[in-house]
C-alpha cells in the first residue's frame, strides 16, 4: 500500500506543479494520438460502412481480416514500420523514423481496424432494421450507407473511445518508431517504460494514473457531447 | 483533410529545421542520468541538439548499422571494433568506464567473477541473465566462458534468460531474489533495489569500457557528419572529459573519464 500512495504522491506533484517535462509528454500523448484517432476514422468509417452495408465479392474474407487486425500486436507494427521507415529501408529517405509523424502513422494502423470493425457492426445492425424502409423507398446503396452512418452516429462514438483507448495506451509500436526520444518523441506510455527501467516505480505509476485520469476525461467528455446531442436530436 | 496534412508536415518539419544528432546509445547512460548532465552542456557549447535512443549495445549497433543514427556511444569492444572494420563507423575512441558488478540477495566471495558464477551455478541458484544481445549480455556470457561453463543448458530453471533491459531485469531480480551482472552506474541509480546487495565486485575482468563511434558517411551518405564528429570531439575533449568526472552520486563518480589525449 505504502507504493500506491506514494504514486498517487508522485501523481499530484507533478500535476499541480504544472511540471514543464510532463506537459510536453501529455500534450504530444494527445497530438499523436488524437491525430491517428482522426486519421484512423478518416479511413476506418467509410471502410466500415462498406463492409457493414456492403453487398460486394470478397466482403467476409475482408470483415474478418479487419476483425483479426483488432488484435494486431503493437510491438510487430512497430517493428515492420520500422524496417519500411529505416534509412536502409524502403521509404529511408522521407526521413520520418524517430519523429512524432512515424508515431502517428503506427497508431494509425493500430486503431483503423477497430473503426472499420466496429462500424461495419453497428452498421450491419442497422442495416437490418432499415432494410423493409430502403426498399420501399429504393435508395442506392452509398445513400443507404451514409443514412445508416448518421442514424448510427451516436453508437460510433464508441468505435471512436475504443480507437482513443488502444492509441492512448499502447507502448510497443511508438517506442520502436519513436525511440522514446527525450522533448522529441517522448509519450506518456514511453515515459512510464523508462521510469520503471529506472526502478522508479511511484513516479512510473504516478504517471499511469495522470494517462488513466485522462482517459476518463475524454471518455467522460465524449459521453457527455453524446448525451447533449441526442437530447438536441430528440427535442 | 488539409488540416491533417497539415499537421503531418508540422510534426515532421523540426526534423528538416534544425542542427541535431541522433546517438544510438546503451542504456545505462541515461538510466543513470549522466545525459540529463551532459547533454545540456554540449547542446549549450555546440548549438547542436542531441538526441538520444537508448536501447541495448546489440540494438543501437543494428540501428546504426541501418544508418538510423549519427552516432554510437555503447560499451561492448569487440562488436564495437566489428562494426568500424566493416566499414560502419569511422574510428572508435574510449570515452569512459566504470565497472561491472554482480548483484544478488548475498554476497559471494570468490577469487575471481568466473569463479562466482561457478559457485551460482553450482549452488544452481537464481540468476537473470539479459539474453539480449547488450553490452552487459556479452559480457555476461564472455564470462561464464572463463568459468567453462554453458549456463543456458539450465534456460529456464535457475538461469533465466530475461531478454528484457537492464531496468527491467533488475527488477525482476529485485522482485525473485536473483543474482545478474550489471554496470554499477545503473545500480547505483536504480531506485527499486529493494534487499539485494552487491554481491561480487572489484576484479579486472568486470571493467566496463565505454567507446564512441561516428557512423561512416561513405557508409552512410545521410549521416549528420559534422555533428557527429563534432560529438566524439566534444565528448573526448576537455569539455566533455571534466563534464563526466563532474557527474556524481553522492560524491561517488559514477563514470571514469579515460579519453586519449
Amino acid at each position: 500500500m505504502q507504493d500506491f500512495t506514494a504514486a498517487f504522491r508522485a501523481a499530484l506533484d507533478l500535476v499541480f506543479r504544472m511540471d514543464a517535462d510532463l506537459m510536453e509528454i501529455v500534450g504530444l500523448s494527445l497530438l499523436v494520438s488524437g491525430a491517428a484517432v482522426t486519421l484512423a476514422c478518416v479511413i476506418g468509417f467509410p471502410l466500415g460502412a462498406a463492409l457493414g452495408a456492403g453487398r460486394f465479392a470478397g466482403r467476409m474474407p475482408l470483415l474478418v481480416l479487419v476483425n483479426a487486425a483488432m488484435g494486431l500486436p503493437p510491438v510487430v507494427v512497430g517493428l515492420t514500420l520500422y524496417l519500411l521507415l529505416s534509412r536502409a529501408g524502403p521509404l529511408g529517405p522521407l526521413d520520418l523514423l524517430y519523429t512524432p509523424t512515424a508515431m502517428i502513422l503506427a497508431q494509425t494502423v493500430l486503431v483503423t481496424p477497430i473503426v472499420a470493425a466496429i462500424t461495419a457492426q453497428i452498421v450491419a445492425d442497422l442495416s437490418e432494421e432499415y432494410r423493409d424502409l430502403f426498399a420501399t423507398m429504393g435508395m442506392r446503396r452509398t445513400a443507404q450507407a451514409a443514412t445508416l452512418m448518421w442514424d448510427g452516429r451516436f453508437a460510433l462514438t464508441t468505435a471512436v473511445l475504443a480507437g482513443a483507448g488502444r492509441a492512448l495506451a499502447e507502448v510497443g509500436a511508438v517506442v520502436i518508431v519513436g525511440g522514446n526520444i527525450d522533448h522529441v518523441t517522448r509519450v506518456m506510455t514511453t515515459a512510464i517504460a523508462l521510469e520503471t527501467s529506472r526502478g522508479a516505480l511511484e513516479l512510473a505509476l504516478g504517471l499511469g494514473l495522470i494517462l488513466l485520469t485522462l482517459s476518463l476525461g475524454i471518455n467522460a467528455a465524449l459521453m457527455g457531447v453524446r448525451a447533449a446531442a441526442r437530447r438536441l436530436s430528440d427535442g | 483533410m488539409i488540416r491533417l496534412a497539415l499537421l503531418l508536415t508540422l510534426t515532421a518539419a523540426p526534423v528538416f529545421a534544425q542542427d541535431h544528432i541522433l546517438i544510438q546509445s546503451t542504456t545505462s547512460t541515461q538510466n543513470s542520468g549522466l545525459y540529463d548532465h551532459l547533454l545540456p552542456l554540449f547542446q549549450a557549447e555546440t548549438g547542436i541538439e542531441p538526441r538520444v535512443v537508448a536501447v541495448g549495445t546489440g540494438q543501437a549497433i543494428r540501428n546504426a548499422t541501418n544508418c538510423d543514427g549519427d552516432v554510437l556511444l555503447v560499451h561492448s569492444r569487440a562488436a564495437e571494433d566489428a562494426f568500424v572494420s566493416a566499414g560502419y563507423g569511422t574510428q572508435r575512441h574510449d570515452v569512459m568506464f566504470n565497472d561491472f558488478i554482480i548483484i544478488g540477495p548475498e554476497t559471494i566471495t570468490a577469487d575471481s567473477p568466473a569463479a562466482a558464477l561457478t559457485s551460482i551455478a553450482q549452488a544452481e541458484l537464481p540468476f537473470l541473465s539479459r539474453g539480449d544481445d547488450s553490452g552487459t549480455h556479452s559480457r555476461e556470457m564472455a564470462l561464464w566462458n572463463t568459468a567453462d561453463i554453458d549456463p543456458t543448458g539450465a534456460s529456464g530453471g535457475w538461469y533465466r534468460e530475461t531478454g528484457a533491459g537492464m531496468g527491467a531485469t533488475l527488477n525482476i531480480a529485485a522482485g525473485m531474489g536473483a543474482y545478474t551482472l550489471t554496470d554499477r552506474a545503473t545500480w547505483l541509480t536504480f531506485a527499486n533495489p529493494a534487499d539485494l546487495v552487491i554481491s561480487y565486485e572489484g576484479h579486472a575482468d568486470l571493467n566496463n569500457q565505454y567507446g564512441v563511434i561516428a557512423v561512416s558517411p561513405q557508409h552512410c551518405p545521410s549521416v549528420n557528419a559534422i555533428g557527429a564528429q563534432t560529438f566524439v570531439d566534444w565528448i573526448t575533449g576537455t569539455s566533455g572529459q571534466q563534464a563526466i568526472a563532474a557527474y556524481r552520486l553522492n560524491g561517488a563518480p559514477l563514470f571514469t573519464p579515460n579519453a586519449a589525449e
